[in-house]
């Protein structure tokens, strides 16, 4: 695949949310809105692309039977990294999306990348695998968060354009369920053509 | 492809990777420590400034203990004291802190932390009235409770659970409030 | 009675799975057949009820006093990685055919949000189940997760039930698999919305 193919992937043909069905808790959980389904997306691509240059160049040394200890071990270092770093200068976003900041740990893009792509690649294409799988982690997210945010609230970005209230159940739980359904079966279609 | 797969290498491997990761970090732990603090330490800062515009000097962090429950509150010169309060809301936990002036009045309240339902109980935080009930409210000649229970809170409509939770939080600051007039 | 508040907020207020989104992919990946989700549940129940113990007891006597909290989410990782091994080689000294039956979903339990999810929650989190806010103590923490694991078997296995009925209706092309799935979750969990404000 082409230094470019392997960015532009992300976004149709290997989209991580709707292609292949990973990391579906934080994708439901922090698209409320669409600022903190885009924050969400960027933490997971810092954790994806650092973690994948790691694995990459340690994976020739790497005993196979411990393999998926030491891949965890390498990535929860990222995350709890990210959790610091956060913690200090973004306290905000920090604290909205809580929770989910550790969960990057268990988020199956992450090891599932390291495991199908990062062992078996350079540390070069790894970088770019983790940057392309990122950015279209970051741009589903953030088109979720749009759509349930117009619809809930009426506003996107926090810009209220919509006056009142909006349709409520779309930023609480059966809402994420619901229109990630519903744009699955938009992306299927549009993919199809 | 990988290093042989025999013991002495998976445990070498293993503890090779969990040392540097933890050394790693210990150094980013103790880089970010300080910018954690302040940041923390802003936070809570704006909070107090909100409940107690009038206050001058540095805020004492202190607790004290009323009816079994530990609170904390912050000693802030010249304006009275910044009790945190916490009670089950609706979702979860509800925590206020409550600015209380040195005449007993309740100067103004923030939400710290909440799990109520957004566009109801959620609006404890935005709702500029039901807020604004509470500036310069006199404990002693208003009941914290709401008007359903015979008190003066006018509660955010459809929410009463959370008004109410509201309610309780800043009259369990208050017998904080009395405890510490009591031992001054 | 707290001990009964904390179930019940567990299982049907908070529900791990329609209310918390931990545990998602999981949850659709096995719900597909009644027996399989049957099996999943009870071996998430004993992970996530154990682990919490141990890493509450690790975080406690361990990672507090020495200052360490910042190795939480690896040390926790670890632990739940380690059990689950465990897990795996138990199961298949018990009953060949349900380690058989889970496949590949069993180390997955390693990666599923919700036994990291627990865990953490338990540790940092206040919880004001029928009196004032406070950090769980050990017994509270595992009442809290195993009523939270029976949770997330009671909807995997309601979910179960429902998709095996939907597998025999004509779903239009688009909707087949995930998507009508996701649509269905989402009218389950607006469902158990009912149960908020009951604890």
């Amino acid at each position: 695949m082409s230094k470019l193919g392997l960015i532009t992937k992300g976004f149709l043909k290997e989209n991580p949310t709707f292609v292949l069905v990973l990391g579906m808790c934080p994708t439901l959980a922090t698209t409320t809105s669409a600022m903190n389904g885009l924050e969400m997306g960027l933490a997971t691509m810092f954790v994806l692309i650092l973690s994948n240059i790691v694995i990459s160049l340690i994976s020739p040394v790497v005993p196979d039977k411990v393999h998926i200890p030491v891949y965890i071990v390498v990535i929860a270092t990222f995350v709890t990294l990210l959790q610091l770093i956060m913690q200090a200068y973004t306290p905000d976003a920090y604290e909205t999306l809580g929770l989910f900041i550790p969960l990057i740990v268990v988020n199956c893009i992450v090891l599932g990348r390291a495991e199908a792509f990062a062992s078996k690649n350079s540390v070069g294409d790894s970088a770019l695998d983790g940057i392309g799988i990122g950015l279209g982690f970051t741009v589903t997210l953030t088109i979720i968060g749009i759509v349930r945010e117009i619809l809930g609230s009426g506003s996107v970005f926090g810009w209220k354009f919509i006056p009142g209230d909006g349709i409520l159940a779309f930023v609480m739980a059966p809402g994420a369920f619901l229109v990630l359904g519903y744009l699955m079966v938009l992306f299927n279609k549009l993919a199809k053509r | 492809m990988a290093a042989k797969s025999n013991l002495k290498n998976m445990v070498l491997s293993l503890t090779l990777v969990c040392l540097v990761c933890s050394g790693l970090l210990g150094v980013v732990y103790s880089l970010t420590a300080e910018p954690i603090r302040k940041a923390e330490e802003a936070k809570v800062n704006a909070s107090i400034a909100r409940v107690l515009p009038e206050g001058t000097g540095a805020p004492e962090l202190e607790s004290t203990v009323v009816d079994g429950i530990t609170y904390s509150y912050y000693t802030v010169p010249g304006a009275g004291y910044a009790v945190i309060s916490t009670v089950g809301g609706f979702g979860g936990p509800l925590s206020l802190m409550v600015g209380i002036g040195a005449d007993g009045k309740v100067v103004n309240t923030v939400v710290l932390s909440h799990s109520e339902t957004p566009g109801l109980g959620a609006k404890c935080t935005t709702d500029e009235p039901f807020i604004e009930q509470f500036q310069g409210w006199d404990p002693a000649v208003k009941r914290l409770a709401v008007l359903k229970d015979g008190g003066d809170v006018d509660a955010i409509t459809a929410s009463t659970i959370t008004s109410r939770a509201y309610a309780k939080a800043i009259e369990n600051a208050v017998k904080v409030y009395s405890k510490l007039m009591e031992n001054e | 009675m707290e001990i009964l508040l904390i179930i019940v907020s567990a299982i049907f207020v908070n529900n791990i799975v329609l209310a918390q989104f931990l545990g998602v992919c999981p949850f659709m990946g096995v719900s597909n057949k009644l027996s399989t989700a049957t099996g999943m549940s009870g071996a998430v129940c004993f992970v996530i009820t154990l682990a919490t113990v141990v890493t509450y007891l690790i975080n406690q006597y361990f990672l507090v006093p020495l200052g360490l909290t910042f190795l939480q989410t690896i040390a926790f990782i670890l632990v739940i990685a380690a059990l689950v091994q465990m897990v795996e080689i138990v199961l298949k000294k018990i009953s060949p055919s349900l380690y058989q039956a889970l496949g590949i979903f069993l180390p997955l339990i390693t990666t599923n949000c919700a036994v990291l999810g627990v865990a953490i929650n338990v540790v940092t989190k206040e919880f004001t189940f029928g009196d004032a806010a406070h950090m769980l103590n050990l017994g509270e923490a595992a009442v809290y997760a195993l009523a939270t694991s029976l949770g997330y078997g009671l909807a995997m296995i309601l979910f179960a039930g429902l998709r095996e009925q939907l597998s025999r209706n004509n779903v239009p092309e688009a909707f087949k698999g995930l998507p009508i799935a996701f649509i269905t979750v989402g009218i389950m969990a607006m469902a158990f919305l009912g149960f908020s404000g009951i604890v």
